[in-house]
C-alpha cells in the first residue's frame, strides 16, 4: 500500500485540481502543477526503471533535464507513443499514460536482473569482446541485445500531431529564467533592446523561486520573495517577450539558435486535439546571454544507484516546490554546503533528517551553523561506504575517512533511511556555450569547466559562469550585463545581499570503501550503467584519450549525454592517469541539449509538403486519361496511359507501336528551356557546347552536347536560333536548374566580357510533341496556314506560327527518330493546344504516350539519355559521338580534358548496343557484362544502361557500356544473373532505321 | 547557419546561398597549350584550409550573382565579401 507523501504547503501545486494518470497500468493521482516524477514520488514510487546493462532497479534521481534514470515511454497509442522522455520534465495532465522502459516482464520483477549476479563477468566493452565471433552471428546477437537494452518503443504509425517552425529575430536573447536571467532580461528590455527570455520550465524563477532561507536575503526579503516581485514587474516591459516551456536545443554559429516550445504537452488529453503540439523557433539574436545555471553532481561510491538515492538539491525542490517528501527518514551525503540547504528545508517541513555525512573536516559557513542550530547531526570527515536495500534503499554504512581521503578507517556505522540525498558540488551548464564553438577553461579550486573564449556576441552569467553564491551571482551578473550591453543599470547595482559563503572545499572523485574496488559498484553513468571500475579498466587496457575511454565504456553516451557523469569520469581518468583535469579536456557536447522529437525537427514539411511538386499545364488531362505518373526531379511526368486492365508493359508496347505506325503525342513541357539573348550569344554557345554554332542559320535547330571541364558528358538538348542574337536552349528535365547555374557561373566569373543574358523559361512554355508518319497531317489540321513541305520546313528547323491567333513556336525536331514536331506555346494555353492536337489526330488514332515509351523509342534509335546512359565518367568519344566534337574550335568547356592521358585510353568503357541470343529475353538495367564465366575472379567489363523489348523490331534491345566496346562489335559476351547466364552479342547502338528515312516519311 | 552579406542584396541567411569552392582559380585562356599536369593543376587541385579561405559563393535563391567571400573555416567567421573581378580587400 503506497503512502501519501504530500505535505500541503506549496503555492505551485493546485491542490483543488486533482489529476488521474496511469503509470505501468496502475491508476494514480497527482495535482495540477506536478511533474510525472513529483506525482510518482508523492505516491511513494521511486522505482521507475531498470538499468541498461545489469537491470538493477533504478529510481528518480533528479528534477530536471539531467535525469538519468526516470526515462519513460509516454502514451500507448501506436501513432503518438513517445519513448525516452524524462519523467522529471513531463507535466502531469489528465489522462497521461506512462510506463517504464527497460524491463521485462515488469519493473518489479525483471528477468534481465540475473545480469546483476553475473556482473563481474560483464565489464566494460563486454559486448564488443564477447560477440566478436563468429562474425556472422552478430545479427542474431544484436537482436537480443537490442531487445533487452531498453531503448523504448518507437511509434509504429504516422504521428498525428501538428508541429510548426517559426523564425524569430531579437536584439537580446536570454536563455534561462533564473535570478541572473531575470536581471539580464529586465536590464536589456529597459534599455530598449528587443528582448526574448526563454525558460524550459512552466514558470520563471529557477531555483531561487523556492529559496526561502535566512541565509539568502536580498534587500531584507527572502530571495524568493524578492525575485517573485521582479518577475511580476517584467509584465510591464514592452520590449520583452517571455517564452516558458521552451527549451533551447541548439546554439549554432552567428547566434543562430533553435528552441523547442511545448504548446500542448501539459494539456489534458481532450484539450490537446487539433492544436500545434510543439513549435521549433529558429532564432537569430544579435546578442545572447546564457543564464542556464548549474546542475548538482552526484557522488561516486559503492552502490550509489539504489532507488531512493537522489540529488540533494532535487529533494529540496520536491519538498519546497512540489510539497512532496522524498522519504520519511532522509540522510544526506555531501562534499559541500548545499546539502545543508536541503537539510534545513526538510527540517522546516517536519521531515526528520537522520544526519548529514560530510567528507570535509569542517565548515563554518552561515548555512552550516543554521543547520547545527536546528539540531541536525553532522558526521564530519565521513563517507558512505555502502548502501543496502534492493528495490529501495533502507540503510547506509558510514566510515571515517583517512587523512588523505584514499581509504576509510575506524568502525563501520549503520544508519537506517528510506532516502539518501547526495551532493557532489555543482557543474555549470556550459553545453550551449560549447555548442556555439566557445572554448572552456578549468577552475581548480572547485573543479569546474567555465566559459572562456567565444567568437560570438554572447556572455554567460550566473552559476553557468561559475558564480554559485547569491552575492556573486547578483554582483557579477550585473557587471557583466552592463559591460555587454554597454548600459548603466542602476536597478540592481546596490542590492543588499545576505548570502552564506562556502569556504571549505574538498573533493574526492571516487570515494573509498572498506571493500576492494573490484568488489564494489560505484556507478558513474547511471543511464548507460558504467562504473568507475569500467573507466579504470579502460585505462589499464591502454586507452588514454578521453574520447576513446568514453566510447569504450559508453560513459556519457546515453540520451542524457552524460550530464551527471562526465565530470566524474574526467576526474577519475585524470587522477588515475596522473594528469591535470584542465589539460585532459572534455568531450564534445552536441545539439540537441535534450532530445528533440522528429516531429519538431520536420515541422510542416511532411506528406505532400515534404518537397515541391511540379505539374505541367497539361497534367489534369493526363490524370483524367488514367496516366500513371513518374517522378522526375520535382516533376510529375505522365509515365504511361494504361487502357482497361493493361499492365505497364502492355501499355508501353501499344504506345510505342502506335507512335511509329501512325501518330503519338507527348507532353514535353518539363524539358528545361533557357532563353539566351545578347550580341555574343553565338560565341557563348560555341564555348559551352562541343560543336560549332556561329554558322547555324536563323530558324534552324541543332543538337548540342555539353561537357564538364573534366571532359565528361554533362547534359544535352536541342538549341534553336530564333533570331540573330536570340537562341532557345533546351536541357534535360532533371538538369535544367543545374545547367542554368553552370552557364551563369561561366558567364559571371570566366567570361564577364560576353554580352549574354540567360533567362529560365521552363515554366513559361508548354511543349506538345507530335510524332509518327501522320504527324504532318495532324499539324496541318491544327495550323493550316503553315507550309509543312520538307523544303520549306525541313527537319531541324523552326517556324513562328499562330494557332487561333495565339503565338507559338514550332520546331521540327525528333527524339524518337520519327517525323516529329514540337510546339511551344504560352503555358496557360498548353492544355487547349494539347486537346486541339488530340482532336485533330483522332482520325489517325493519335496515341498519348508517356516517358517510358519515349525512352523505348529513343533506345531503338540509339539516342542517349544523359544521366541514364552516361554517369559522369563518359566522354563524347566513349559514347561514339566523335562527330559532335568540333575540330576547328579553339576551346570549349571540357575540350582540353578530351586528350588527357586517361581520356584517350582505348580501353575505356564505351557505349554499345546489345542483342540477346534469345530475342524474348529482356536484360535487367544495371546487369554486369563479362567475357569469361569460369575463371575467377570474373572481370566485370561493363553494364547494361538501357534495356527494353522493342515492339517495332519484335525483339529485346539494350544499350550498355563495355570496356573497349567500340572494337568488340559482333563479340559474344555474357550477362550472369542470379539463376542463369544470358548470352548477348555486341552490336551497333542504332537498332532501327539506320538511314534515318523515317525522319522525312 | 551563418549570415552572408551579399554584395548586391545585403545580409541574408546561408540557406539562400550555395558554395562554389575555392576562389581566384582562373580558367586558363589557352588550355590547349597546357601539359596534362598543368591542366590537372587547374582542374583538380583545390586547397582545403583550416583557417582563412578565399571562396566563391552564389546567391542562388536570391539575385543569382556570384561573388567572393573570405571565411575562416575554423569558426565560420566571414572577414570580407567582394564582387567577382575585384581584388581581395585582405591578403
Amino acid at each position: 500500500m503506497s503512502k501519501n507523501l504530500r505535505i500541503i504547503n506549496s503555492k505551485y501545486i493546485d491542490q483543488t485540481s486533482r489529476i488521474s494518470f496511469k503509470f505501468d497500468g496502475k491508476t494514480l493521482y497527482g495535482f495540477k502543477g506536478d511533474t510525472l516524477a513529483s506525482a510518482l514520488l508523492a505516491n511513494d514510487i521511486h522505482l521507475v526503471g531498470r538499468s541498461f546493462k545489469y537491470h538493477r532497479p533504478r529510481g528518480i534521481m533528479a528534477c530536471g533535464p539531467e535525469e538519468p534514470n526516470a526515462i519513460v515511454q509516454v502514451g500507448s497509442d501506436a501513432s503518438m507513443t513517445e519513448p525516452n522522455t524524462r519523467a522529471t520534465e513531463i507535466e502531469l495532465y489528465e489522462g497521461l499514460e506512462a510506463s517504464s522502459q527497460n524491463c521485462w516482464p515488469s519493473v518489479n520483477f525483471d528477468i534481465g536482473a540475473v545480469n546483476n549476479f553475473f556482473s563481474p563477468l560483464i565489464p566494460a566493452a563486454f559486448y564488443y569482446k564477447t560477440f566478436m565471433w563468429p562474425a556472422n552471428f552478430w545479427k542474431l546477437y544484436e537482436y537480443f541485445i537490442r531487445k533487452s537494452a531498453g531503448l523504448g518503443k518507437s511509434p509504429t504509425e504516422p504521428d498525428k500531431d501538428i508541429y510548426d517552425h517559426r523564425y524569430l529575430h531579437c536584439d537580446v536573447l536570454v536563455v534561462g529564467g533564473g535570478i541572473s536571467g531575470i536581471i539580464a532580461a529586465k536590464t536589456a528590455a529597459k534599455n530598449n533592446f528587443n528582448t526574448l527570455l526563454i525558460d524550459d520550465k512552466n514558470i520563471l524563477g529557477g531555483t531561487t523561486l523556492f529559496q526561502k532561507n535566512e541565509c539568502f536575503k536580498i534587500n531584507n526579503s527572502y530571495s524568493n520573495e524578492w525575485l517573485k516581485k521582479e518577475i511580476e514587474n517584467l509584465k510591464s516591459l514592452k520590449n520583452l517577450t517571455i517564452k516558458t516551456r521552451t527549451s533551447l536545443a541548439a546554439y549554432h554559429s552567428y547566434n543562430y539558435l533553435l528552441a523547442r516550445e511545448n504548446l500542448t504537452d501539459h494539456l489534458d488529453l481532450n484539450e490537446k486535439k487539433d492544436k500545434i503540439r510543439q513549435r521549433l523557433w529558429k532564432i537569430r539574436a544579435k546578442k545572447v546571454i546564457i543564464a542556464t545555471g548549474a546542475m548538482e553532481r552526484p557522488l561516486i561510491f559503492n552502490n550509489n544507484d539504489r532507488p531512493g538515492i537522489m540529488l540533494s538539491s532535487s529533494i529540496k525542490k520536491y519538498i519546497d516546490y512540489y510539497g512532496v517528501k522524498c522519504g520519511q527518514q532522509i540522510s544526506l551525503f555531501t562534499n559541500n554546503d548545499s546539502a545543508y540547504e536541503t537539510a534545513i528545508s526538510l527540517s522546516n517541513s517536519g521531515v526528520s533528517v537522520n544526519s548529514v555525512i560530510d567528507i570535509r573536516d569542517k565548515s563554518n559557513s552561515l548555512i552550516v551553523k543554521q543547520a547545527e542550530k536546528l539540531g541536525i547531526k553532522i558526521h564530519w570527515k565521513h563517507t558512505v561506504v555502502n548502501t543496502n536495500g534492493y528495490k529501495k534503499i533502507n540503510s547506509i554504512e558510514i566510515m571515517k575517512l583517512s587523512d588523505d581521503g584514499t581509504t576509510v578507517v575506524g568502525k563501520k556505522m549503520k544508519e537506517g533511511c528510506d532516502c539518501l540525498g547526495i551532493s557532489g558540488g555543482w557543474t555549470p551548464r556550459v553545453h550551449l556555450f560549447t555548442q556555439s564553438g566557445g572554448k572552456l577553461k578549468f577552475r581548480d579550486n572547485d573543479n569546474v569547466f567555465l566559459p572562456d573564449k567565444s567568437e560570438l556576441d554572447q556572455i554567460s552569467i550566473g552559476s553557468c559562469n561559475g558564480d554559485f553564491e547569491l552575492d556573486e551571482v547578483t554582483k557579477n551578473s550585473v557587471n557583466l550585463i552592463n559591460k555587454f550591453l554597454k548600459v548603466n543599470n542602476n536597478d540592481y547595482e546596490n542590492l543588499e545581499i545576505i548570502s552564506s559563503k562556502e569556504i571549505d572545499k574538498k573533493n574526492i572523485w571516487l570515494l573509498p570503501s572498506d571493500k576492494p574496488l573490484g568488489k564494489t559498484k560505484p556507478f558513474l553513468d547511471f543511464q548507460n550503467d558504467s562504473t568507475a571500475n569500467d573507466v579504470k579498466l579502460a585505462l589499464r587496457e591502454g586507452f588514454k584519450s578521453i574520447e576513446h575511454v568514453k566510447r569504450y565504456t559508453t560513459t556519457g553516451m546515453a540520451t542524457d549525454q552524460g550530464k551527471l557523469s562526465n565530470m566524474h569520469a574526467l576526474g577519475i581518468i585524470a587522477e588515475t592517469a596522473g594528469v591535470k583535469m584542465g589539460e585532459l579536456g572534455t568531450t564534445t557536447f552536441r545539439p540537441p541539449y535534450t532530445p528533440l522529437t522528429f516531429g519538431a525537427i520536420v515541422g510542416r514539411n511532411v506528406g505532400e509538403f515534404f518537397d515541391i511538386t511540379r505539374k505541367t499545364p497539361i497534367h489534369d488531362w493526363h490524370a483524367k486519361h488514367n496516366a500513371e505518373f513518374e517522378n522526375v526531379g520535382q516533376w510529375k511526368r505522365a509515365w504511361y496511359y494504361p487502357i482497361g486492365n493493361e499492365n505497364m508493359h502492355e501499355a508501353v508496347q501499344r504506345e510505342s507501336k502506335a507512335a511509329r505506325d501512325s501518330a503519338g503525342i507527348l507532353d514535353a513541357s518539363t524539358l528545361g528551356k533557357i532563353d539566351i539573348q545578347g550580341s555574343d550569344a553565338s560565341e557563348f554557345l560555341n564555348r559551352v557546347y562541343t560543336n560549332a554554332w556561329s554558322k547555324l542559320e536563323i530558324g534552324k535547330c541543332r543538337y548540342g552536347l555539353m561537357l564538364n571541364e573534366d571532359g565528361m558528358v554533362y547534359d544535352d538538348g536541342v538549341t534553336t536560333r530564333i533570331s540573330e542574337n536570340h537562341y532557345l536552349m533546351t536541357t534535360t528535365t532533371g538538369g535544367a536548374a543545374n545547367v542554368l547555374g553552370k552557364l551563369e557561373d561561366y558567364l559571371q566569373t570566366e567570361w564577364p566580357e560576353l554580352d549574354v543574358y540567360l533567362t529560365s523559361v521552363t515554366d513559361h512554355y508548354a511543349t506538345v510533341s507530335i510524332c509518327g508518319p501522320n504527324s504532318k497531317k495532324i499539324l496541318s489540321k491544327v495550323i493550316p496556314d503553315l507550309n509543312l513541305s520538307d523544303k520549306e520546313f525541313p527537319h531541324m528547323s523552326f517556324k513562328n506560327a499562330l494557332i487561333d491567333n495565339i503565338k507559338c513556336r514550332v520546331m521540327r525536331i525528333s527524339f524518337t527518330g520519327e517525323h516529329s514536331y514540337e510546339i511551344n506555346i504560352q503555358s496557360s494555353y498548353g492544355k487547349s493546344l494539347w486537346e486541339k492536337c488530340f482532336e485533330a489526330g483522332k482520325e489517325f488514332n493519335i496515341t498519348p504516350y508517356g516517358t517510358e515509351t519515349m525512352h523505348l523509342l529513343r533506345a531503338e534509335k540509339g539516342f542517349i539519355i544523359a544521366g541514364q546512359d552516361t554517369d559522369g565518367t563518359m566522354t563524347p568519344v566513349d559514347l561514339q559521338m566523335d562527330w559532335i566534337i568540333s575540330k576547328k574550335k579553339y576551346d570549349f568547356i571540357g575540350k582540353r580534358s578530351l586528350y588527357r592521358s586517361d581520356t584517350i585510353r582505348d580501353d575505356r568503357k564505351q557505349l554499345v548496343g546489345l542483342l540477346t541470343d534469345d530475342p524474348k529475353e529482356v536484360l535487367e538495367e544495371g546487369a554486369q557484362i563479362v567475357l569469361e564465366t569460369k575463371k575467377q575472379p570474373i572481370e566485370m567489363l561493363g553494364h547494361v544502361t538501357s534495356s527494353y523489348f522493342s515492339p517495332n523490331l519484335n525483339k529485346s534491345i539494350a544499350l550498355a557500356v563495355v570496356k573497349n566496346g567500340k572494337k568488340l562489335k559482333g563479340q559474344k559476351m555474357f550477362v550472369p544473373m542470379k539463376n542463369k547466364t544470358i548470352n548477348v552479342t555486341i552490336t551497333d547502338t542504332v537498332f532501327l532505321d539506320k538511314e534515318n528515312k523515317r525522319l522525312n516519311a | 547557419m551563418f549570415l552572408i552579406n551579399c554584395p548586391y542584396c545585403g545580409e541574408r541567411d546561408q540557406s539562400e546561398f550555395s558554395a562554389g569552392g575555392e576562389a581566384h582559380i582562373v580558367r586558363p585562356k589557352q588550355p590547349t597549350e597546357l601539359s596534362d599536369d598543368e591542366w590537372a593543376e587547374f582542374l583538380f587541385m583545390r586547397k582545403n584550409i583550416k583557417g582563412i579561405q578565399f571562396e566563391r559563393w552564389n546567391h542562388a535563391h536570391g539575385c543569382r550573382k556570384w561573388f567572393n567571400v573570405i571565411r575562416d573555416t575554423s569558426n565560420d567567421k566571414i572577414h570580407a565579401v567582394y564582387k567577382m573581378g575585384e581584388e581581395p580587400p585582405i591578403k
